[in-house]
């Protein structure tokens, strides 16, 4: 299925909460099936992620990489990569959350593999996954003050009365 | 494809449930205390500095946490304020036993975002360095799942071999394990003249000493005994967590990115994706793992063979010669990957239109692999963690970052 | 021995109370210089046949070739600090090395080292071998325990279900020679095996043994090859060498029982290990090999040879020892129990029951 057909899909489906599509750079076969929608709707991503690995044309069961991003502009984003081992086709999912209130429903429930990835993007960017079973810095400290991967972020001084600057 | 594992997709659990494989129960069992034992971060067989917080019930492990982030450098913060070239040395330091196939895979992600084609010659040598690596990194990962099974000899026997690949990248580039040797576009050396014939001699002695470790370990009955029907891990399982490389094989998967994503030039290579059959035991299990890397080396021993054969050594190319001058990328995005020696190695880049990427993500195959331990270890014995755990083959390097 | 030994201190010193103590000191002391140099020799031999076994040199700065390496290794290991865990059990975690290395000693003192030399010649002698080494794991489980250390305990656990378990088949195995033999006594046993490599007991035993036809004796041989075969891997799992050193498992355990231990206290583990291995071997070349007997009958014999002759057997065991450690890997829990209860003793029973109804049905 190239990209612009599971876009429609995706579209038919959830209409509304779908945004925008992007073509993406990418390997031949990632150009054929590359590219990602924006989901205006964020709190809707655990549905819209159920329906991409449940319907049976789609099937994607594979979540490749979840990335987390300070955009710079007062949003952060999470891009979900996934990708159909038996169908072959690959799609992403992008969405924008502000960073006052960054909170994005947890994938979890529907790919497994989101579990760390999802704890990275809390520990590194701050954005907090809703109903997460796990959600605790994953690479930091518990008690570090924080998340490094913001564009606005400072280190501190001393951590437990260690210097942190060098 | 489909046929190969089961279609059915499961949901996993991940909370930390008390799990105790009903087998295993005995009823009017005397009532113990479970125990909980840090192993790690200073233990023989983490393979670097990684804390399991182990829960158990005498020997058997009700469940495990892995607790990372001992070697992070946060080298993704870096990134943001390097300029594209600048980044590779850092990727070197993350997947440390396989800096070769990191810098391939960020190498080509750049190239793929700025639209950069590389000469031939530069792409054989890529390949062939990669493969070299390759081979390098699962001398390692058997050499060291020999050692957690107790077998010290055959890590020496690998490491003797390690040996020869590393000299050979001394040579074309004078590092010996974090080279910064592929460039966005290019290499930062010619392939040394010595290489081709050193490399000829190398899979000539290479193929004695995997038929030796085949003798010596992977044959050995009690090394048969340690290994099968542990750390089970399924097909539809291994998809849902995201498993990749022989992690993924070795559960049966079909699954390589060099043939279902083919970069670089490995559509020109013939060679077999080898995948866990339950040769010994059950499907998935340690053996399996062990046993796709033992034949991936050897796939790799004949790649290497035909990139000998192919090689254009008359090519008098600048290896540098499709080295952008000012590397600023347009503003964009891009996931690429690349089939490392441990599974997937995903870059998302970020491209903001300047000359150090906004967002460096890396889609580290160690990372997510370990993410699976605690689901495939619960249920058996303490001995038998150590062996998951190196039958993942992780590298902290990498899955710290 | 001896008397001989006793005349000569007297000839030094004079008739008295101090001659005769110190006659007694010294026949004691004698298997420790025995053990001591066996040790140097042994540490030596396995760094080199691993290091051989492994493509590598192994050391060679210290002295010729590295063979002063082992003094250097004790040196380093007398210099360092002697810790005791602030939360150990500070009397047992004290008590325990020298616990396990008293339990292997004693075991010397009925070992027959030449047709002249035997520390003592208990007519319950191998019983009493089997009893003393029963001592080591009172120390592990002590070592375990006071270490406070929960990878030491664990070792100490897997130890001391190791060795108790094991015990069984070896005794099994030694009570088919005993049945042949008729005595307990090692040096008597050492005796009846004079005349050659077939009066060996691994081949039946003399073949002119009272109410013994030889060939009863010859029919013997195959079963008590069994019973050897089961005495050498018993007898590896009690020494706990690979492949059953679970108890000290590098990978799983750190260093199991003795993970807490430094400087003296773990060099008196590592020479009980060693001297153990020794002590095991000894029995091994005693009950089925012959001991002191050379295997030419008279050609090569004598007290001294005899000695020679004892020690080379036992040093080859050792040698298969560590050759076996660098080869194989190591046993899970559960598949150490299941050799043992499930293979090893029912084949112990059989070769007791063989040995048994052949002893009785032909001999007597």
């Amino acid at each position: 299925m190239t990209n612009q057909e599971i876009y429609d899909k995706l579209k038919a489906a959830y209409g509304g909460a779908i945004g925008s599509f992007h073509e993406q750079a990418g390997s031949a076969y990632m150009t054929r099936t590359s590219s990602y929608a924006d989901i205006v709707e964020y709190s809707q991503i655990a549905q819209i992620c159920q329906y991409l690995r449940d319907e049976p044309t789609l099937e994607f069961d594979n979540l490749n990489c979840l990335s987390c991003d300070d955009n710079g502009d007062k949003t952060l984003s999470v891009v979900y990569h996934m990708e159909s081992l038996s169908l072959k086709h690959y799609f992403a999912l992008k969405v924008t959350v502000p960073i006052d209130n960054p909170v994005v429903p947890t994938v979890t429930r529907v790919w497994a593999s989101a579990n760390w990835h999802e704890r990275e993007g809390w520990d590194m960017i701050g954005i907090k996954f809703n109903e997460h079973p796990d959600l605790r810095r994953i690479l930091l400290d518990d008690d570090w003050v924080g998340h490094p991967l913001r564009k606005d972020y400072k280190e501190p001084e001393f951590y437990r009365g260690m210097k942190v600057g060098y | 494809m489909s046929e190969l594992f089961n279609r059915t997709m499961t949901t996993i659990a991940p909370a930390p449930v008390k799990i105790i494989p009903a087998e295993k129960v005995e009823p009017n069992r005397i009532k113990t205390e479970e125990m909980i034992l840090n192993v790690g971060p200073q233990h023989p067989s983490t393979h670097g500095v990684l804390r399991l917080e182990a829960v158990l019930d005498g020997e058997l492990v009700i469940d495990v946490i892995p607790h990372l982030g001992y070697l992070h450098r946060c080298f993704e913060k870096h990134c943001e304020a390097m300029t594209y070239p600048q980044v590779i040395p850092y990727v070197d330091r993350m997947d440390y036993l396989a800096a070769m196939n990191s810098e391939h895979g960020y190498a080509l992600a750049v190239e793929r975002l700025m639209g950069i084609e590389v000469p031939e010659k530069v792409e054989y040598i890529r390949v062939l360095f990669a493969e070299l690596q390759r081979i390098a990194s699962h001398l390692v990962a058997v050499g060291t799942f020999g050692l957690d099974v107790g077998a010290f000899t055959p890590f020496l026997y690998c490491f003797r071999d390690r040996e020869d690949i590393l000299e050979m990248f001394e040579k074309t580039c004078g590092a010996r394990l974090l080279y910064n040797y592929i460039w966005v576009g290019g290499l930062s050396h010619d392939l040394h003249p010595d290489v081709l014939k050193m490399c000829r001699d190398f899979v000539k002695k290479n193929r004695a000493t995997h038929a030796e470790v085949n003798n010596l370990l992977t044959f050995n009955k009690i090394f048969v005994e340690r290994t099968i029907n542990i750390g089970i891990l399924k097909p539809d399982v291994a998809i849902n967590c995201g498993a990749s490389g022989p992690m993924l094989r070795g559960s049966g998967v079909k699954w390589d990115l060099r043939r279902d994503d083919p970069y670089s030039i490995y559509d020109r290579f013939e060679f077999d994706i080898p995948v866990g059959t339950g040769k010994m035991g059950t499907v998935g299990d340690c053996f399996d793992r062990h046993w796709v890397r033992m034949l991936e080396w050897e796939q790799s021993l004949n790649i290497i063979e035909q990139i000998l054969e192919q090689y254009p050594q008359d090519d008098k190319t600048d290896v540098q010669k499709a080295v952008p001058k000012r590397i600023k990328p347009a503003a964009g995005e891009i996931y690429s990957r690349t089939e490392n020696p441990r599974g997937e190695l995903g870059f998302y880049i970020s491209s903001k239109d300047g000359i150090n990427p906004a967002r460096v993500k890396v889609r580290s195959p160690a990372f997510v692999n370990l993410s699976i331990l605690p689901i495939i270890s619960r249920g058996y014995m303490m001995a038998d963690l150590i062996i998951i755990l190196g039958s993942i083959d992780i590298v902290l390097g990498e899955v710290d970052r | 021995m001896f008397d001989a030994l006793r005349d000569l201190i007297i000839s030094l010193l004079g008739k008295g109370d101090l001659s005769d103590v110190l006659t007694v000191v010294v026949y004691c002391a004698l298997p420790l210089v025995v053990i001591l140099l066996y040790a140097l020799f042994a540490i030596l031999a396995e760094m080199k046949l691993s290091a051989w076994l492994q493509d590598r040199l192994g050391p060679m700065r210290v002295g010729p070739w590295g063979i002063l390496q082992p003094i250097a290794d004790i040196l380093k290991l007398l210099q360092k600090e002697d810790i005791t865990p602030t939360h150990a059990d500070k009397k047992l975690y004290n008590l325990a090395p020298f616990l396990v290395f008293i339990g292997s000693y004693l075991g010397f003192a009925v070992l027959p080292f030449s047709a002249m030399y035997a520390g003592a010649r208990l007519n319950v002698g191998i019983f009493y071998l089997v009893a003393v080494s029963g001592l080591v794991v009172v120390g592990i489980l002590m070592a375990g325990w006071g270490s406070n250390n929960k990878y030491s305990l664990f070792g100490a656990m897997r130890s001391v279900a190791q060795i108790v378990s094991y015990e069984i088949p070896a005794g099994l195995a030694i009570l088919s020679v005993v049945m042949i033999a008729g005595t307990m006594d090692l040096q008597t046993i050492s005796k009846l095996q004079e005349g050659g490599v077939q009066n060996w007991f691994i081949f039946g035993g003399p073949k002119n043994l009272a109410g013994f036809g030889g060939a009863t004796a010859w029919a013997l041989a195959p079963v008590m090859m069994i019973a050897f075969i089961l005495y050498f891997i018993a007898s590896l799992a009690e020494t706990n060498r690979v492949p059953f050193d679970i108890p000290e498992a590098e990978s799983e355990l750190v260093a199991g029982y003795h993970t807490e231990y430094s400087a003296m206290k773990f060099a008196l583990f590592f020479l009980a290990e060693y001297a153990n291995m020794l002590v095991v071997s000894a029995v091994a070349s005693i009950l089925f090999l012959g001991g002191w007997n050379s295997p030419f009958g008279e050609f090569l014999g004598g007290p001294v040879m005899g000695l020679v002759w004892f020690l080379g057997k036992a040093i080859f065991f050792v040698m298969i020892q560590i050759w076996i450690r660098w080869t194989l890997p190591r046993l899970r829990v559960d598949q150490l129990m299941h050799i043992c209860w499930k293979v090893m003793i029912p084949f112990g029973m059989a070769t007791v029951l063989l040995v048994g109804t052949i002893v009785t049905w032909f001999a007597h």
